[in-house]
């Protein structure tokens, strides 16, 4: 029996939709998202960081214009600075820019995504659902992974234990 | 009828260079003004008295700290990165210390106490070592212990009304007198942060 055109579309689309969920990056056009990942929050705490590598695999720049997601209203571009021991925050005028070919990591302690007012506390391997908006490569459903509450890098391996910050 | 004209599109003219101008002014101000006010952290200058509510509505002071060395770092619950990753930090290696922690106090000072109420502070706090103490204190009593502790903490507004804030980043590590004993930054390696809090203990 033969697949039709369509089913064989539904059927490209279902597999496209479920391997990043595996490897955790996301793909549309030319800007892949790897490993995004958010932090356990205090109770209460106003505020939830995120975190994630761009990649521009394309000959253009991009730029991140939007960010929104399930656990908040608000999402915005920020930068932190440490200078001569005094920690800052301003947001980020305007949208990101991914050059052309090359990587924009959003890590902690540099710029990041400001989630406003979550909704719950987030919690050791949670996982919530946003969605990045490109200029170019538009919208990109990705999905967060919260990490222990002392993390300030990526755990690339599922399951990596408890004992985060140990080897700083 | 030509000269009017003329007029016209220099006055829109001088307008148009008045208008970036002030603008060019507005972008920048803020960004010197936060610049010019790191330079106020030192050793000479840290001391003096505050007194400020604890998370539990318990008043404590330079004063009532006596006896006790004590770390005080400054943060505020608005803060994604620095402040929970400083205090989870410390929370571990606390409880890797044991009973050796209980030599000293833990203070965790709100540089943002129009929205870091008691309740809130007593909630967020949980998630920590439960011998870290947060403060808080009216306007006045905040700028007080900043004083003290030759820190500084500004607000940098926002869009929307809304605001972060800039602040001192490091822990600072007082002696039983409240003297102050030296800074300890969460990015010195994890060895060089426990010695420093196993001599702080003994």
């Amino acid at each position: 029996m033969k697949l039709r055109t369509s089913e064989l579309l539904l059927l490209a689309v279902s597999l496209l939709w479920t391997a990043p969920a595996l490897s955790h990056d996301f793909q549309s056009g030319s800007i892949r998202i790897d490993h995004p990942w958010s932090r356990a929050t205090p109770p209460g705490a106003p505020v939830a960081g995120g975190y994630l590598k761009i990649e521009n695999k394309g000959p253009d720049p991009d730029r991140l214009v939007s960010i929104k997601s399930e656990i908040t209203t608000r999402a915005e571009l920020h930068e932190s600075v440490v200078k001569d021991g005094v920690a800052s925050m301003r947001p980020l005028d305007g949208a990101l820019e991914v050059p052309a070919g090359q990587s924009v990591e959003l890590g902690s302690g540099g710029i990041h995504i400001m989630f406003m007012k979550p909704e719950k506390t987030l919690k050791k391997d949670d996982k919530f659902k946003a969605t990045l908006v490109f200029e170019k490569a538009g919208p990109i459903e990705v999905e967060f992974v919260v990490q222990g509450m002392g993390s300030r890098a990526p755990e690339e391996a599922p399951d990596h234990g408890g004992d985060h910050g140990a080897g700083q | 009828m030509n000269g009017l004209k003329l007029f016209r599109i220099v006055a829109w003219a001088a307008v148009a260079v008045v208008a970036v101008g002030m603008a060019t002014i507005y972008v920048l101000q803020p960004r010197n003004a936060g610049v010019a006010t790191t330079t106020s952290s030192g050793k000479a200058a840290v001391g003096g008295s505050f007194s400020l509510n604890s998370h539990k509505g318990e008043r404590v002071t330079d004063e009532t700290l006596r006896g006790k060395p004590y770390l005080a770092f400054f943060g505020f619950t608005n803060c994604p990165d620095i402040c929970p990753t400083t205090l989870f930090d410390l929370s571990e290696m606390m409880a890797e210390l044991g009973p050796q922690a209980d030599k000293f106090n833990v203070l965790l000072i709100s540089v943002d106490p129009e929205r870091d109420s008691q309740e809130l502070l007593a909630t967020y706090i949980t998630a920590f070592d439960s011998r870290i103490i947060a403060l808080r204190g009216t306007r006045e009593e905040t700028d007080a212990v900043l004083k003290s502790f030759a820190a500084m903490a500004v607000k940098v507004p926002m869009d929307g009304g809304q605001y972060t804030m800039e602040h001192t980043a490091g822990v600072y590590l007082m002696d039983e007198n409240g003297e102050y004993v030296g800074l300890m930054r969460m990015d010195e390696t994890r060895e060089a942060r426990m010695q420093k809090l196993r001599k702080l203990a003994s």
